[in-house]
């Protein structure tokens, strides 16, 4: 049923701008996987690339192990849900949804039947003799998954298909998209600048920036072993920290800054200049008195309640801005604004990044 | 009323109201009352006009069927009144113009609307809209000297060797057809234009991807959208040439015969205007028939063609 995708050193140009550069993945039959990046980072063209819209300038892109050169959209087995959806507002719901079966030739009433049975599926039995105009945002959502799923593609190509949704909704239909390709075992590429909904729908996230895959790997690899620091400034917040990398050993290493000498673990791309130190909020800690390694003095400049968690704004002796959370469970006292503290965080928590991309 | 006195002042108001008036009591309203007035009424020398003999009837309207004459095509003869034939092949030749209009313009359209660059589409504007700045007049004559027996196009398709001797372009409703289609499709053009390039073009690509071949994108995605564009286009191209008398007087040839031909003989050569205003409602009142009729078929409403 499902297929995998090979993109192999696939670039796309528009004029003498590089949107995708050099992009190489692979994609397991069955995954769901997200393309995860900024507007303009290149994502959007790699689907577009994939559904067979835009022809690569350069590379190979394969669908479960057959090149697709030259196959346009409607000879691919995939099918792409849309950003605005794009269903048919003069066919009822039904005919959007067997469209793909029409084209094949199917019959009346099998397509029909096929419908029905999809929008079953879908969680929307009544639907198949309104129109598009009569269903809410998320009916609709709905309709467009059933009206892709219907021709049985191989893949599903999906273009930040939630972000048009209200909150609640969009948390909703996430885990209904999720729970939807359990079922059906095709695989799902995702296109989105939501790092939330990456994290929390996906098997597999590439993070794009610039054109450029930066890194490719399940979602807690990414969030806690991000391999650069757009990847970790993207996806979750930072303490950054500028410095030099002093002794390296067994993937620690010190870590001079304007701060006095820290420790961290060595992130295997961290070479030349352009390297920092990032530590996660949640793994900083506040204290009164002085940690015995990674400990900074600062004066706390703000408290932010934020709900599940209390963040805590201070500033070092140079005026730069760190940032500890602490769960809002009690067990944590919020500090006084202008009270004298150490902010600390274990070496294995912290990370020193090269700054840039540099590909995978 | 009230609150347009209130944005404009009572002067302006009154103004804009009386203007109005003027137009449409003044120029739409009265003309054509007195025209379908006497439409009713005989043709009589000056003298009886008034008298007893000037009664208000159907005659003129029942001229039409006047004049049997013989036909035979295709083997089948029968007769016909030949004002009624006339009719008939106006009728007939304006929905063979409109549809020609309609497969000029569609592919058009649909080129300007979804492919070609936004960049060169005042050029293409322009392109179209250059003819117009000629009067009708003068386009109709260059068409007759285009299509002239020993005209530039048999001089180049004989140069072409594609003909090999030159050829009267001018026969039976050729001429008519040509200069109609040329005059009118711009009419066709724009409505069909504006309906397209207001299709979302990601309709298209979903089609597309779902496998649709071009065609049936066309069928089921682009017409159906296009459809109120398409039939304002078709009203004015049909209505603008079964009422047009300058291109069939002009490019007409011995065999052709405009029902707009027949009301200026009555009017002109005649000198009946009463018969005259009998033929104008007549041609007036079918061709509505016969656009709402072709509307109901097509199932158009007339809101959809006023958007």
């Amino acid at each position: 049923m499902s297929a995998g995708i090979d993109l192999e050193n696939v670039s796309c140009d528009f004029g003498s701008f590089r949107a995708v550069d050099n992009a190489n993945v692979a994609i397991r039959p069955g995954e769901f996987f997200s393309f995860l990046g900024p507007s303009g980072c290149g994502k959007t063209t790699i689907l577009r690339m994939i559904s067979g819209f835009i022809e690569p300038t350069q590379g190979t892109i394969k669908i479960g192990d057959k090149d697709m050169k030259g196959q346009r959209p409607n000879q691919r087995p995939t099918a792409l849900i849309f950003q605005n959806l794009a269903l048919f507002p003069l066919m009822p719901i039904w005919e959007n949804i067997s469209f793909g079966l029409e084209v094949r030739g199917v019959d009346k009433a099998t397509r029909r039947a096929k419908a029905q049975a999809l929008l079953e599926m879908v969680d929307l039995p009544g639907a198949a003799d309104k129109m598009v105009s009569q269903l809410s945002g998320g009916q609709k959502q709905r309709v467009a998954i059933a009206r892709a799923l219907a021709v049985e593609p191989k893949v599903m190509l999906l273009d930040e298909p939630l972000s048009a949704l209200d909150l609640k909704l969009r948390q909703h239909m996430r885990a209904e998209l999720r729970a939807i390709q359990k079922r059906t075992g095709v695989t799902f590429i995702y296109i989105t600048h939501d790092q939330g909904e990456a994290l929390a729908m996906s098997d597999r996230v590439g993070v794009m920036s610039q054109g450029r895959i930066q890194q490719v790997a399940d979602p807690r690899e990414i969030y806690n072993n991000p391999v650069n620091g757009f990847v970790a400034s993207f996806v979750g917040e930072n303490n950054i920290f500028a410095g030099s990398v002093t002794n390296a050993s067994d993937g620690m290493s010190g870590f001079e800054t304007a701060h006095g000498a820290l420790r961290a673990r060595l992130g295997a791309l961290a070479k030349g200049s352009n390297i920092k130190l990032y530590v996660r909020p949640e793994h900083t800690i506040l204290s009164e008195t002085a940690a015995a390694e990674n400990s900074i003095p600062v004066t706390v400049s703000e408290v932010s309640f934020e709900g599940a968690f209390i963040s805590v704004l201070s500033k070092t002796a140079s005026g730069q801005t760190v940032v500890a959370e602490l769960r809002n469970d009690g067990s944590a006292t919020v500090p006084d604004i202008g009270a004298a503290r150490f902010a600390h965080f274990n070496a294995s928590h912290a990370s020193i990044l090269p700054d840039a991309a540099t590909g995978v | 009323m009230g609150d347009m006195i209130r944005r404009y002042g009572p002067g302006l108001t009154l103004l804009v109201c009386l203007l109005t008036a003027f137009w449409l009591v003044m120029l739409v309203i009265v003309p054509n009352m007195t025209l379908l007035e006497s439409s009713f009424r005989p043709y009589l020398p000056v003298t009886e006009i008034g008298g007893p003999r000037d009664v208000y009837t159907f005659t003129n309207y029942l001229k039409v069927f006047n004049g049997d004459i013989e036909l035979s095509p295709f083997g089948f003869t029968f007769h016909l009144p030949v004002h009624v034939l006339t009719f008939s092949l106006t009728l007939f030749y304006s929905v063979v113009v409109t549809l020609i209009c309609f497969a000029l313009a569609y592919p058009l359209s649909y080129f300007m609307a979804k492919i070609l660059s936004p960049r060169s589409l005042p050029t293409m504007f322009l392109l179209l809209f250059v003819p117009l700045w000629v009067s009708e007049v003068l386009r109709a004559f260059a068409w007759w000297m285009i299509l002239a027996l020993k005209g530039p196009l048999s001089w180049l398709l004989m140069q072409l060797h594609l003909i090999d001797h030159e050829v009267r372009w001018i026969v039976g409703y050729n001429g008519v057809m040509i200069g109609l289609v040329y005059t009118y499709v711009l009419f066709m053009i724009f409505p069909v234009y504006n309906a397209i390039s207001s299709l979302d073009s990601n309709q298209i690509e979903a089609a597309e991807d779902l496998g649709a071949p071009w065609w049936r994108i066309h069928l089921r995605i682009v017409l159906p959208h296009a459809k109120p564009g398409i039939a304002s286009g078709a009203v004015m191209v049909f209505m603008l040439s079964a009422g047009s008398l300058l291109v069939p007087s002009i490019l007409g040839s011995t065999t052709s015969q405009w029902f707009t031909q027949t009301v200026q003989q009555w009017m002109l050569d005649a000198l009946d205007w009463n018969t005259a205003a009998a033929y104008a409602f007549l041609l007036l009142m079918m061709c509505t028939l016969f656009v709402s009729l072709v509307m109901k078929i097509f199932r158009v409403k007339l809101s959809d063609i006023a958007n």
